[in-house]
């Protein structure tokens, strides 16, 4: 589903299943900094507005848990290099590192790094299978790791408290169902 | 009576394994259940059920070291974090494959009553005739006349949900109230209906969710968690359901952890007259006697029993002497069908989260209409509005895209096909004795896959729902097709199939093993052929009928 979102499939999902297994994954340490710095990503992608925004949801603690959890060892290690490649970005562009890049600047530089990885992971879709036409087993071209860090972002925020009860509605029971119940534009849509 | 001697032993927990043991225990028959996994109790044991979403560590998804352990699993949509648990240990309980087949297993009280999709329908009188008028296989020794009154019987305790559709391929049953088709697919139900002169129908789900109160069960609450255990017992399961009935009696003993390694045959009698064990805790080999036994371990783990037992006499295992023993397999083929979106409706939304979607029953090879392949398929699926996964246009960061996303997008509504699988001889699952299971025992290798009638069928499944939508006006319609290894539908069927004669078939019309009529099989291996429902109504009513015959035989002395 979020594969729909950022161009692909879902990251250390289980499409991406296909037996590969890269040896031993061993812990990436993913320092204050660097959780601060994925904060600060998320909260660009999803700042605050009427509701709480990515960093409030500790969306940056999360992306690094997942990271560390649920993927393999191959987007592990492009996870946590993007982390110097975004901030050598940042500072070709604003001549300072991410975290202390003006809001404005943090944005413009996610949106063009956005459409950056989705043209890439569309790009390496088609190219992959043109691989795979001539070699069954090739293992696949890497992720971009902004798209990870995307999907990261958008799962950790809307599956959080924040993100459920404010953001979208959340009933724990809802003890019936409605089929068609009036909707207006702004209503938020059940989490 | 001694410690090990019951009047029935019942092997498996599952959806037939709980009827069994129900049914025998409300009969006044002392009952031993045989569960090869661990204890799972009801409400105490549903650890995640009450949990929020943000309370799940991985927010649904499974680690990099679940997905090492669970290869089998993590070949479809059966990985999830919360259900984790429920899966049978890949490595301790390996099988072999000469062809991809993928087998979801639960080893633990329930079995996979706690997990199951809850779709509840009845085989038609067109279905159990198809065999013997198309010359496939064998005829099924029993129709739909047989099977109706205990298809009544389960229903009524079950508790199944459904409207009434008066439709002669997908009998009506004892239903509790419909749950409510929502607002598109209503509209779509209308559309369908007129553009194909009523021949076609979109109905809500029949499905083991309460509607209306049963005694000592509460109604669905509608948060479709279902497969997590239901801490209000609001759909059918062992737990829920038969379990309560069956301990009431005070005539049920359950033993967990109690692998069946054989039933044992006694040449003289030539009848069971038990079974034997594996503790999986103490490794220890146990017998236990009874007068009677009920195979419900599962289609193919209920094979392997009959493999492995009275081999001096049926080199091939107890009910080979026909040859089809562990052959015939079938499932139901799926991951195939089409979606798009739908304009307007922008002012209706739901409320609640329903754990059922629509139904479309079979409309091919049926009144006039005449396809270049046998049988057909049902399409289930649903009409929603996207979620927050859904693409924007023009918004990819910031503050608009997130307050954007946190409305609900357009209506798309989509189905899969869930076709029917003839049964062949050459698709089987036999031991592999070249390798062994963590207890040291034989293990199965699978040997099945679609064949040209399924392949035929498949562009049916996918072009006549892309065809539909588009009649009916859905825009940017979709298809997909991921491919089907057999398994897959979680509907095994076949390895020990019903039928007329002792030579052509494992089981005789009331399920017995024709050599050795005090063992009865009754889960999804007695199936003669699999018809496109979803199966686990028809394994209960068998089972109840099995059960009700067993005992008037039994007081008989007939066996």
């Amino acid at each position: 589903m979020i594969a729909l979102l950022t161009g692909g499939v879902m990251i250390g999902g289980n499409a991406l299943l296909t037996g590969c297994s890269n040896g031993q994954g061993k812990d990436i340490v993913f320092s204050k900094e660097d959780q601060d710095f994925l904060n600060e990503v998320a909260d660009t992608i999803l700042p605050p507005t009427k509701s709480p925004g990515a960093k409030a949801a500790l969306v940056g603690p999360f992306m690094a848990m997942m990271v560390n959890d649920c993927y393999e060892p191959a987007d592990q290690r492009t996870f946590y290099e993007g982390i110097a490649l975004l901030n050598a970005d940042s500072k070709k562009l604003t001549q300072v590192e991410f975290v202390h890049a003006s809001p404005e600047q943090k944005k413009q530089l996610l949106i063009s790094l956005d459409a950056e990885a989705k043209l890439y992971q569309s790009g390496k879709a088609a190219k992959e299978e043109t691989e795979r036409k001539k070699d069954k087993d090739f293992a696949g071209m890497p992720n971009h790791y902004f798209t990870m860090m995307k999907q990261l972002t958008l799962l950790g925020y809307f599956s959080s408290e924040e993100g459920c009860k404010q953001a979208l509605r959340y009933i724990a029971i809802p003890g019936s169902y409605q089929g068609d119940v009036p909707y207006k534009k702004g209503d938020k849509a059940w989490a | 009576m001694d410690s090990n001697t019951y009047d029935a032993i019942v092997v498996g927990s599952g959806i037939s394994g709980g009827w069994a043991a129900k049914e025998l225990c409300e009969k006044g028959l002392k009952v031993l259940m045989l569960e090869r996994g661990g204890p799972y109790d009801h409400v105490k044991d549903y650890k995640t059920a009450q949990k929020n979403p943000w309370e799940f560590k991985h927010r649904g998804n499974t680690t990099a070291e679940q997905k090492k352990k669970y290869p089998v699993i993590h070949r479809g949509w059966a990985a999830s974090e919360a259900v984790m648990d429920a899966w049978a240990d890949e490595e301790d309980c390996p099988y072999t494959e000469t062809k991809p087949f993928t087998w979801w297993r639960s080893y633990r009280m329930g079995g996979r009553s706690i997990l199951w999709g809850r779709q509840s329908y009845r085989l038609s009188q067109m279905d159990f005739e198809a065999n013997e008028k198309e010359g496939v296989a064998v005829a099924w020794p029993i129709g739909y006349e047989d099977l109706a009154p205990w298809y009544d019987h389960v229903e009524k305790f079950a508790g199944i949900s459904g409207s009434k559709e008066n439709l002669l391929h997908l009998p009506d049953g004892h239903f509790l109230p419909p749950m409510e088709l929502n607002c598109v697919e209503k509209d779509m139900a209308a559309r369908i209906k007129k553009a194909y002169d009523d021949k076609r129908h979109l109905i809500i789900g029949r499905t083991a969710n309460l509607t209306a109160e049963i005694p000592g069960r509460t109604k669905c609450q509608f948060r479709n968690r279902c497969w997590e255990g239901c801490p209000f017992g609001g759909y059918f399961s062992t737990q829920s359901s038969t379990l309560p009935a069956a301990m009431q009696t005070g005539n049920l003993t359950v033993r967990p952890y109690s692998l069946v390694t054989q039933v044992l045959y006694d040449k003289d009698s030539k009848k069971a007259k038990g079974v034997e064990i594996l503790d999986t805790e103490t490794n220890q080999t146990i017998e236990f006697k009874s007068k009677i036994v009920f195979l419900c371990a599962s289609t193919l783990n209920t094979a392997w029993v009959l493999f492995n037992s009275a081999t001096d006499v049926w080199p091939g295992g107890l009910g080979s002497s026909s040859g089809e023993l562990g052959h015939n397999i079938m499932d139901h083929h799926y991951n195939i069908g089409a979606s798009g979106n739908v304009e307007g409706f922008e002012d209706q939304y739901v409320y609640g989260r329903r754990a059922n979607g629509f139904y479309i029953p079979r409309f091919v090879n049926l009144g006039g209409d005449k396809r270049d392949y046998l049988r057909g398929f049902g399409y289930q699926g649903g009409a929603s509005r996207q979620g927050w996964s859904r693409e924007i246009a023009e918004l990819n960061i910031g503050g608009d895209f997130k307050d954007a996303l946190s409305e609900p997008g357009g209506w798309t509504i989509g189905a899969t096909a869930f076709g029917e699988i003839l049964p062949y001889h050459e698709n089987k699952v036999t031991l592999d004795k070249t390798k062994k299971d963590k207890w040291g025992l034989p293990i199965l290798n699978m040997d099945a896959e679609l064949k040209e009638n399924e392949l035929k069928m498949r562009k049916d499944m996918q072009q006549e729902m892309k065809a539909m939508l588009e009649t009916v006006g859905v825009k940017d319609v979709n298809t997909w097709d991921s491919g089907h290894a057999l398994g897959h539908g979680i509907h095994e069927m076949g390895t020990a199939r019903m039928g007329k004669d002792p030579k052509t078939s494992v089981l005789n019309k009331w399920n017995q093993v024709w050599d050795c009529k005090n063992v009865f099989v009754t889960d999804g291996s007695c199936m003669t052929s699999s018809g496109c429902q979803n199966p686990s109504l028809t394994y209960m009513a068998l089972t109840a009928r099995a059960v009700d015959y067993a005992v008037s035989e039994l007081k008989k002395n007939n066996i």
